[in-house]
């Protein structure tokens, strides 16, 4: 499975959302590849991707997609992260 | 992980920011003082959120400034601003900012491990706090882990 992170540089909050993502990941006994992007490549990098983590922000720049576009509020949060993410998983 | 360095001159504590630009504009002013970016990048930090919007509040109270790798940044390098008033950026929860973190990283790819220091810090949910009231530069550089 590959989630990928978005933000609008792919070095800031995406590198944040990709380490926390990980995190949660293993806290719910998940595996994914978790990749940080920035949002002018999301179709490229996301094309094969089941996720896409972002901020509110990029939503509409992000556009059409096949993955779930999963918003998170807190990037600190690992209880809002795995949350999400269980329930998009689950 | 190793955190980007932090000196005592990238550390701004109780200023006071009139709005959201001026808050990015110390960050970067501090980044250019510890020699970590040129004083341009914080033109390029601000033009990210103007582009993006308010994005970087990436937590209660926590700005991320940065943009991107490029010929305005020197070396890796990490700055703390403590605002004396809260400042809006916009955010539709995690205003208002007290505290703004500048990064400026100087190669795309090698980052995700400064970046992940970072998050680190962040994940004991008290940090923000702490910093908001960090009275010396010192004290930042202790809740920042950064041993002298």
């Amino acid at each position: 499975m590959k989630i990928v992170t978005i933000c609008g540089a792919g070095i800031g909050s995406s590198g944040v959302l990709k380490v926390n993502a990980e995190r949660a990941l293993r806290a719910l006994d998940l595996e994914a590849t978790v990749v940080a992007a920035d949002v002018s490549t999301v179709r490229v990098v996301a094309a094969d991707a089941q996720i896409i983590l972002t901020s509110q922000e990029f939503v509409e720049a992000i556009g059409k997609t096949n993955a779930d576009v999963i918003v998170i509020v807190n990037l600190f949060d690992t209880s809002e992260l795995k949350h999400k993410l269980g329930h998009a998983l689950g | 992980m190793s955190l980007p360095p932090l000196p005592e001159s990238a550390i701004n504590i109780g200023a006071f920011a009139a709005d959201w630009r001026a808050a990015v504009a110390l960050s970067g002013a501090a980044l250019a003082r510890s020699g970590a970016a040129k004083p341009l990048y914080a033109a390029e930090m601000i033009r990210m959120i103007e582009d993006h919007g308010p994005y970087v509040v990436i937590a209660p109270g926590l700005a991320l400034a940065h943009a991107r790798p490029g010929p305005q940044v020197i070396t890796n390098g990490l700055s703390v601003v403590t605002l004396s008033e809260p400042v809006h950026f916009g955010h539709a929860h995690n205003d208002p900012v007290r505290v703004v973190l500048g990064l400026a990283i100087s190669e795309s790819g090698a980052h995700l491990a400064a970046v992940a220091a970072v998050a680190n810090i962040f994940n004991d949910s008290s940090a923000i706090d702490q910093l908001a009231e960090a009275t010396s530069a010192a004290e930042v550089q202790q809740i920042m882990g950064i041993t002298p």
